[in-house]
């Protein structure tokens, strides 16, 4: 997996059409399989290793399945990674729409706002959780003080 | 349309005593205007909002349900309405807990019997947004009944963010189908401001994060999530997000900002409460919806839009 400041930057490239700019479906393609990764950063971090199935035809999906599981906060993202899905979708079937660059500008977006809202929460865990965090994902348990009682 | 929606429970909760006066204060006005009344619960406290409930989550019910005791048991109402989503959903949090965990109930009950007040008991009332309130007391047709300014013209984003349809199993009367909000792709606030004549456009980040959880831990991270949301929002050609949020509302005005002095990434589009927008197109006075008050200027545009 390459590091998640690569994936913000090559996000960033395919966004804004920077040349040697692909075509827009193989771009559309690119983007998802950057969410992909972006994914399979969350899940390694967590001891586990990131399914290869799909779910509904999007292996995305069946990562942020996984990514879930235990981790309810992190529904927080389900519906970024459908809209990553929608906007492939949108460009993969029809990619000489007149639209089709602001499309894919639409889809970098989205695919950078997953990457920063997982990116944010390897660093701080439970963000998204309504809200607010204490312990960094990477900490040793240990640092964290148990909860008090509630009286 | 819902009757006992006509006369609710007020519960403001803090941020809108606060940072987002401008959201009580058009939330009210609307209500005046479309003849709806607004009770506020007395000597109400905070819902247990995000710190308490990282300290110790079934204070945070608690908290919670000593407002919904005093609306339900005390003041005798059916139904208690939280215009701030994390009072809303911290509310219907608790109801959840209350309905489905005994270890949730004893500390509640432990906790009203020390401080002396009614323990609520799942059920006792109902808790809605403000959304709710206006979508099933007024509704659509309603409202365009009562519209003296159109918003035709002036194309909205909407931005739902985070909690007001996570987790789904708290809000057991989305998805219900028919006229329910939908927790995947919410559309109540959609539904008003078309109503109110709004050009809505497609927004795919209507639900996602704001960066409001590490606003103070990690800022750049913050900011760059609103970057996001509103380049979103202009790539659609938005000239307005509206939100039913204070804290993503204060979010992106706050990292509108920030982005420009820290990224030198510049955005034009307006941040502003739903309930301000129904204001105008209901006639009411900038001043009265309190516009004056959002940190995002967007008295020019409505001037241009012949709304103010």
């Amino acid at each position: 997996m390459r590091p998640l400041a690569e994936i913000e930057a090559r996000i960033a490239e395919l966004g804004t059409a920077a040349k040697p700019a692909p075509a827009p479906a193989v771009a559309a393609a690119e983007l998802l399989a950057l969410g992909e990764e972006v994914l399979c950063h969350w899940i390694a971090a967590r001891g586990e290793t990131p399914t290869a199935e799909k779910r509904e035809g999007f292996r995305l999906l069946a990562l942020h399945r996984q990514g879930a599981k235990g981790e309810p906060s992190f529904n927080a993202c389900r519906e970024t990674c459908r809209e990553l899905v929608y906007h492939r979708n949108l460009i993969v079937m029809d990619p000489d729409h007149p639209e089709v660059r602001k499309r894919l500008a639409m889809a970098a977006l989205v695919a950078n706002h997953l990457h920063l809202f997982i990116g944010g929460k390897m660093e701080v865990a439970q963000l998204g959780e309504f809200c607010c965090s204490s312990r960094p994902l990477r900490a040793p348990s240990g640092d964290h003080p148990e909860a008090p009682a509630a009286e | 349309m819902n009757g006992k929606y006509k006369k609710v429970a007020y519960y403001p909760g803090c941020a809108l005593e606060g940072s987002a006066h401008a959201y009580s204060r058009s939330t009210k006005a609307v209500g005046r205007k479309l003849g709806l009344d607004l009770v506020e619960v007395e000597n109400w406290n905070c819902c247990g909002a995000m710190e308490v409930k990282n300290i110790d989550p079934k204070l945070q019910t608690y908290l919670s349900s000593r407002v919904m005791s005093i609306a339900a048991n005390e003041m005798k109402f059916d139904v208690v309405m939280a215009p701030c989503n994390g009072c809303y959903h911290n509310l219907k949090k608790a109801e959840y807990d209350l309905a489905n965990d005994p270890d949730s109930v004893a500390v509640v009950e432990r906790l009203s019997t020390k401080a002396g007040h009614e323990t609520y008991q799942a059920g006792d009332i109902e808790t809605i947004h403000a959304l709710d309130w206006i979508k099933h007391s007024i509704g659509e047709a309603g409202l365009r009944e009562r519209v003296k300014n159109s918003l035709a013209g002036l194309k909205v984003a909407n931005y739902y963010g985070c909690m007001y349809t996570r987790p789904r199993h708290i809000f057991p009367e989305k998805d219900q189908g028919g006229d329910s909000e939908s927790t995947l792709e919410p559309h109540y606030m959609d539904d008003l401001l078309a109503a109110a004549g709004a050009e809505i456009v497609a927004f795919p980040l209507k639900t996602a994060c704001c960066g409001g959880a590490h606003t103070l831990s990690d800022s750049d991270t913050s900011t760059k999530l609103v970057i996001n949301i509103l380049r979103a929002a202009e790539l659609n050609g938005a000239e307005v997000i509206a939100t039913e949020c204070p804290t993503c509302h204060s979010g992106l005005e706050m990292h509108q900002i920030r982005a420009e002095k820290r990224f030198d990434i510049k955005t034009s589009v307006k941040i502003v409460y739903f309930t301000q927008l129904l204001g105008l197109a209901l006639g009411l006075s900038p001043r009265k919806v309190g516009l004056h008050e959002n940190v995002s200027d967007s008295l020019p545009l409505f001037k241009e839009k012949g709304l103010a």
